[in-house]
């Protein structure tokens, strides 16, 4: 074990976590204001409506991340079209392909979250919203929109954590994130245990602190579960 | 049903845990994804003039075709998988360098390389401090020309790492890359390719042995004496009878050893 380089490469490792952070940070907030409408075109009856959601998210949970990251990188910079598009000095950069690719992985699966958690409403609730003459989006906000919300947070923090793990792919198309400049280092140094098993420690870590916040939020939301004397000990 | 589960169990177990050991079979590495030193051809088999010496060194060594085994191995974890005992030497255009002489031993070159910039057809680029300032340029990573890059354009060239030469070609031709670095006999052979039109060998070949070290070798795990002095042995016998140079006009027409001169 060399440990004198696991320690001088923390630096480095660390620096490609903040572009690890930023691929999913962005692509989750991108990916969730796409997967909101998503999963209301999902639980649509209108068939308009609901098919081209449903395709959507058939093809992306269907296919490896990786052949998406390919795809979009090597796949679209074939074409001439693109290559003189407005489009191409995003497509052009490895950072904007694989945002786009996380962000349309990760709205599929957030949206099906998103989608089993209305679905999770006991009907009577909407029924007794409708009988009281609240508007389709009042009893979206009011009603549909709370719970669901809150239910879909155990399931939503798992496909973070999937993301995070899936970000590693990126180093596939030149980005030095976390696991591209590990094996960058490694390809130096031929010390492939001590800088994987540093950059597992990065991971986990990350992952610890994305559960702990998640199960802080799923808590502090769903105080209305609880009986009322523990609301009251908490103050 | 507990008992038929377990024996199940220790049945995979024994199973998964058979290949992991070498044993009396030489295995052989190479990356296959090197035109024209190491490649896959369309029916799966490997091919290429690194496979070509690697059999015939077989051959010399007197394996038939059940004591050796060839084995593909990504560029990055080649040393690695080396060293974990995955296979046993690398015949796969590896140069020897100061670097990997820490970590493995080699034979005796079977070739000498130099690598050359290539870019876009027009691109009037120089290969120089100045000419490639701010510019974006390709290599792989873990090359010598990764090393020969950074070391002496690293301060002003940006440097995109490859896990092959195949994915830096592409992003060649989509624009992404002002040019690329390579083994001069790969580029060549690429631009000849219909891939590879439009696009040109730009300066002059790099040879500097700073970086380029001391040719190309087979590499194998240090204390391994016996097998490297086998190796060395064979390897001078193709290179006496000929067979080294019949191989290597399959695939170059430049002299790539020289021979009688050694």
């Amino acid at each position: 074990m060399d440990f004198a380089l696991m320690l001088t490469s923390i630096p480095d490792l660390l620096r490609g976590s903040i572009i690890t952070f930023e691929l999913v940070g962005l692509s989750m907030l991108l990916g969730m204001i796409l997967a909101v409408p998503l999963a209301l075109m999902r639980v649509s009856h209108r068939l308009w409506f609901f098919v081209p959601s449903y395709a959507y998210i058939f093809f992306f949970r269907g296919t490896p991340l990786l052949v998406q990251i390919f795809l979009v990188y090597y796949g679209l910079s074939q074409f001439d079209q693109i290559k003189g598009s407005m489009l191409w000095p995003f497509l052009r950069e490895p950072y904007w392909c694989a945002i786009i690719a996380f962000t349309l992985n990760t709205a599929a699966y957030t949206g099906e979250i998103l989608r089993g958690a209305i679905l999770a409403i006991p009907h009577g609730q909407i029924e007794a919203a409708k009988a009281m003459g609240m508007s389709r989006f009042l009893l979206l906000r009011r009603i549909i929109a709370p719970q669901a919300l809150v239910l879909a947070l155990p399931g939503y923090s798992n496909e973070l954590i999937l993301l995070l793990k899936g970000s590693a792919l990126a180093s596939t198309i030149t980005l030095l994130e976390l696991t591209g400049i590990t094996r960058k280092i490694i390809a130096e140094t031929y010390k492939p245990f001590e800088l994987f098993l540093l950059a597992a420690c990065i991971y986990v870590l990350i992952t610890f602190v994305l559960t702990r916040i998640f199960n802080w939020v799923e808590h502090h939301y769903t105080a209305y579960r609880r009986p009322p004397e523990e609301m009251e000990a908490q103050g | 049903m507990r008992k038929a589960i377990l024996l199940l169990t220790l049945a995979l177990f024994l199973a998964s845990s058979g290949p992991a050991l070498a044993g009396d079979v030489l295995k052989i590495a190479t990356e296959g994804a090197y035109r024209p030193f190491n490649y896959v051809k369309p029916d799966g088999t490997l091919a290429g003039f690194d496979v070509d010496i690697a059999h015939a060194l077989a051959k010399e060594m007197g394996l038939d075709k059940e004591g050796y085994e060839m084995v593909i191995q990504e560029w990055d974890g080649m040393i690695p998988g080396l060293l974990a005992r995955k296979f046993d030497v690398i015949v796969a255009s590896m140069s020897i360098t100061d670097k990997r002489k820490e970590a493995v031993a080699f034979t005796e070159p079977y070739y000498y390389e130099t690598g050359s910039f290539v870019a876009k057809e027009g691109a009037d680029l120089e290969i120089s401090k100045e000419g490639l300032k701010g510019k974006t340029v390709g290599v792989q990573t873990a090359t010598t020309w990764a090393r020969y890059l950074e070391g002496v354009y690293g301060d002003v060239v940006d440097i995109k790492f490859y896990d092959s030469v195949q994915n830096h070609n592409l992003d060649l031709k989509s624009g992404r890359l002002d040019a690329v670095l390579a083994t001069s006999f790969y580029m060549s052979s690429w631009l000849e390719s219909e891939e590879g039109q439009g696009c040109e060998i730009v300066g002059e070949p790099v040879s500097d042995p700073e970086y380029i070290g001391e040719g190309v070798a087979i590499a194998l795990r240090k204390g391994e004496k016996e097998l490297k002095k086998r190796l060395n042995k064979a390897l001078d016998a193709i290179i006496a009878d000929g067979t080294h140079k019949k191989l290597a006009r399959k695939y170059f027409s430049v002299d790539i050893y020289p021979y009688g001169k050694k």
